[in-house]
């Protein structure tokens, strides 16, 4: 796909959480790579395992869920400058090393923002710990380098803001410093997860334009998830497109949007309504309901809701993420025949 | 008792075309006028609760809906859309204001004014749809309660008459009756919200006021509801109002938009006029910031600075001044007045005439 090394190249990962009732195959062999500087979209229905994926990734999956198989390679520099790839998978969830990783080279924006700041402290308080943790710095040097963030993303009254506790802030305002924590260790990754479900648009573009702008002056890469088709198409350069637990399509931005593959990809984007097309008519649907992850359809995770579907094929055996073409990767039998081994 | 339930109560006016429909196939006779609503939560401090100011969430409010229309609210979080739309159900005792509606008998009622006996009989003509699917039903209720409870309330107290409108009504929204017996957590979030949806109908309401519908839905469930939405409103000619804050959302099920800032409408018309050609710079600030589903099609271009002020303390004159790229020394001084500027374009921009402003599409 790219000459250079991923920063990231996640290889065949499955999580699974390990209930009474059954195992709920959350994340089951999803494979991506994320290169230096670029807005990496992830798009799919609720539940699809998206954020799993991603603390998967940071290790931070809770019990009973647990890493099953894959590999997760992270490239990065030693202390004396030589370039690394590490596979974090491997790592002991709470080692030094993967201690150091998370915050500080691989930054979450969490999809609850009451999740990412404890009420009991002020927002300025819990920034200058967490540079302190990864930062070999005074607590007033860090005090400043928190100031500094909070004039970055555009908060007023930054001096006043940061010894306000999170619930006095409003939801932009709010947002707004979970951007600014997240960066105060100017990671190389940062991986927003829904970072514009809960404000209003308005605030969603200023959001979105923020972390552009950050992308851009840092040249660091961005993981952006979302359900929103329309966020996407703004935001990403290249996009995923997963659908219970695997990736169903991946391919640069203008490719899924205007040439899409995956009968599912295909499905999603006729389903929503646009501001270009006639109101008032019927929007094509998905048949069916997304099923629930104990009772997953054998074969291709789709075909039951698929209206292309290969009786004898898709309904018996799953189809690999396989190039076609140049640029774009898909998980289907209308376009090739490599199958996930059993 | 004979169901004309399939059949439209009322007759004239809405010829619709399905397919190719667009604006006005509605009837021009307006099922609610609101004049001047206004709704005031009083601020109380110290140990005697005493009234030290007002959050002015609806603020004199002025807008009507057609028979057979669909009006969409829109604005940002904390403008007031639920208050307001809670007091058009009189959930809420407005400050002020008329809340004229015309009764299925045809004679013109202010709402506002009514003791809540005097509404009772009102009520079943006018219901809800809530946002949160899984918040809003009762679980320990089975679908057949949560469907028939409004209806028997209403004076359906024949249960076999009740168990058949319920198994209609199912099929109607597309789920099926044998579900009756099943509790709430045994649906997914699109069908809760069908269940919904149902429960509304389940009395022939004429208004229906859907707050935020579809926003915790999935895409693709998304737009079976909407869909169902458009086909229910075609049979039952229902009226409704549609609170949402997805502008691609609210272009597709809308008539007429109307916006809210601070309390106040700011602008009102025709959807697809209302898109192309805003009037007022909130209007154009709002379009400017939907994110368009086409990579090619780059949005975002007018950044909306600033916070939206507090509806306890707003700015002088034209509320959206402090943040308004066109304002000049009458939009701080002045608040303008919701005029209608060309027909049925209403706006409340002192600039409004001079000012061209782009929307999308
Ligand atoms: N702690 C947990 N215990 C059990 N199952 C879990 C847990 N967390 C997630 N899951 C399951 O894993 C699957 C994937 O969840 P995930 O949170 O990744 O979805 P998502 O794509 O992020 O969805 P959303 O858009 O709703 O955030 C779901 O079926 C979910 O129910
Ligand atoms: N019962 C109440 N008591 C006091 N203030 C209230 C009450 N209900 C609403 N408000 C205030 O009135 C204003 C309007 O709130 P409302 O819920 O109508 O907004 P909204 O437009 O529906 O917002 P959202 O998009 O977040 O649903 C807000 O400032 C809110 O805090
Ligand atoms: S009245 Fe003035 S401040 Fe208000 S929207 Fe119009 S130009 Fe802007
Ligand atoms: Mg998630
Ligand atoms: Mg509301």
């Amino acid at each position: 796909m790219n000459n250079e090394t991923p920063l990231l190249s996640v290889r065949d990962l499955k999580t699974y959480f390990m209930m009474d009732e059954g195992v709920v195959k959350a994340v089951d062999g999803v494979t991506f790579d994320v290169y230096a500087g670029q807005i990496f979209g992830i798009v799919g229905e609720s539940g699809c395992g998206k954020s799993v994926t991603m603390k998967a990734v940071l290790r931070i999956v809770e019990p009973p869920g647990k890493i099953v198989s894959g590999q997760i390679l992270l490239k990065r520099k030693t202390a004396n400058g030589e370039e690394q790839v590490i596979d974090l998978a491997q790592l002991n969830a709470n080692s030094k090393a993967m201690r150091d990783i998370r915050g500080a080279e691989i930054a979450l924006i969490p999809q609850e923002p009451m999740a990412a700041f404890s009420p009991v402290h002020t927002v300025g308080d819990q920034i200058v710990e967490a540079i302190l943790l990864h930062q070999n710095v005074s607590r007033r040097e860090a005090r400043t380098i928190a100031l500094q963030m909070f004039k970055d993303v555009g908060i007023p009254m930054p001096e006043q803001r940061l010894d306000e506790y999170s619930w006095q802030l409003s939801g932009g305002l709010r947002q707004r410093a979970i951007i600014a924590m997240a960066l105060s260790c100017n990671p190389r990754l940062l991986i927003a997860d829904e970072p514009t479900t809960a404000v209003d648009v308005t605030t969603q573009a200023q959001v979105l334009r923020l972390l552009r702008r950050l992308q851009e002056q840092r040249h660091a890469a961005i993981i952006f998830i979302t359900h929103d088709l329309g966020v996407i198409a703004q935001m990403a350069s290249y996009v995923m497109v997963m659908y219970l637990g695997l990736v169903m399509e991946q391919g640069p931005v203008d490719e899924i949007f205007h040439a899409p593959k995956h009968p599912y990809t295909q499905a999603l984007l006729r389903s929503i309504p646009t501001i270009t097309m006639t109101p008032r008519v019927n929007l094509p649907t998905i048949s069916g309901s997304i099923p629930h992850p104990f009772n997953k359809p054998r074969g291709c995770p789709f075909h039951p809701r698929c209206e292309k579907f290969i009786a004898g094929k898709c309904d018996t055996r799953i189809p690999a993420l396989q190039p076609i073409g140049e640029k774009q990767w898909v998980s289907c039998f209308l376009y090739h025949d490599g199958e996930v081994a059993a | 008792m004979g169901q004309l339930f399939l059949v439209p109560r009322w007759g004239g006016g809405r010829v619709t075309n399905h397919q190719t429909s667009q604006p006005s196939n509605y009837s021009t006779i307006k099922l609610l006028e609101v004049k001047n609503l206004k709704k005031y939560f009083p601020i109380r401090k110290g140990f005697f609760r005493k009234t030290v100011g007002n959050v002015r969430a609806v603020d004199d409010v002025s807008f009507f809906i057609n028979e057979g229309e669909t009006l969409g609210l829109v604005g940002e979080s904390g403008c007031g859309k639920t208050t307001a739309s809670r007091c058009i159900l009189r959930a809420h005792a407005p400050t002020a204001g008329e809340l004229l509606f015309r009764t299925k008998e045809g004679s013109l009622v202010d709402l506002a004014k009514l003791t809540r006996a005097q509404l009772r009989p009102l009520r079943s003509q006018m219901q809800m749809i809530f946002q949160d699917p899984y918040g809003s039903l009762n679980p320990r209720m089975t679908l057949f309660d949560i469907v028939g409870e409004p209806m028997y309330v209403n004076g359906v107290k024949d249960r076999k008459e009740r168990v058949e409108r319920v198994a209609e009504l199912l099929r109607l929204v597309g789920l099926r009756p044998e579900y009756m017996q099943r509790y709430p957590h045994a649906f997914s979030g699109g069908q809760r919200q069908r269940i919904g949806i149902a429960r509304a109908l389940s009395v022939n309401p004429r208004l229906v006021v859907a707050d935020e519908p579809v926003s915790a839905l999935d895409v693709s469930v998304q737009a079976q509801i909407l869909n169902l939405m458009l086909d229910l409103q075609k049979r039952l000619n229902l009226t409704y109002l549609f609170v949402a804050h997805n502008l691609s959302v609210v272009r597709h099920i809308c008539d007429r938009v109307a916006v809210m800032y601070v309390g106040k409408l700011v602008e009102m018309a025709n959807t697809l006029e209302l898109y192309a050609a805003p009037k007022h710079p909130y209007t154009a600030a709002l379009m400017s910031a939907v994110p368009v589903a086409d990579p090619r099609i780059k949005t975002g271009n007018v950044e909306l600075k600033g916070e939206v002020p507090s509806p306890a303390n707003p700015p002088s004159g034209c509320y959206f001044h402090p943040r308004c790229e066109f304002a000049v020394e009458v939009c701080r001084k002045d608040a303008p007045v919701f005029r209608e500027i060309t027909p049925n374009h209403f706006v409340a921009c002192h600039r409004a005439d001079e000012l061209r402003l782009p929307g999308i599409a």
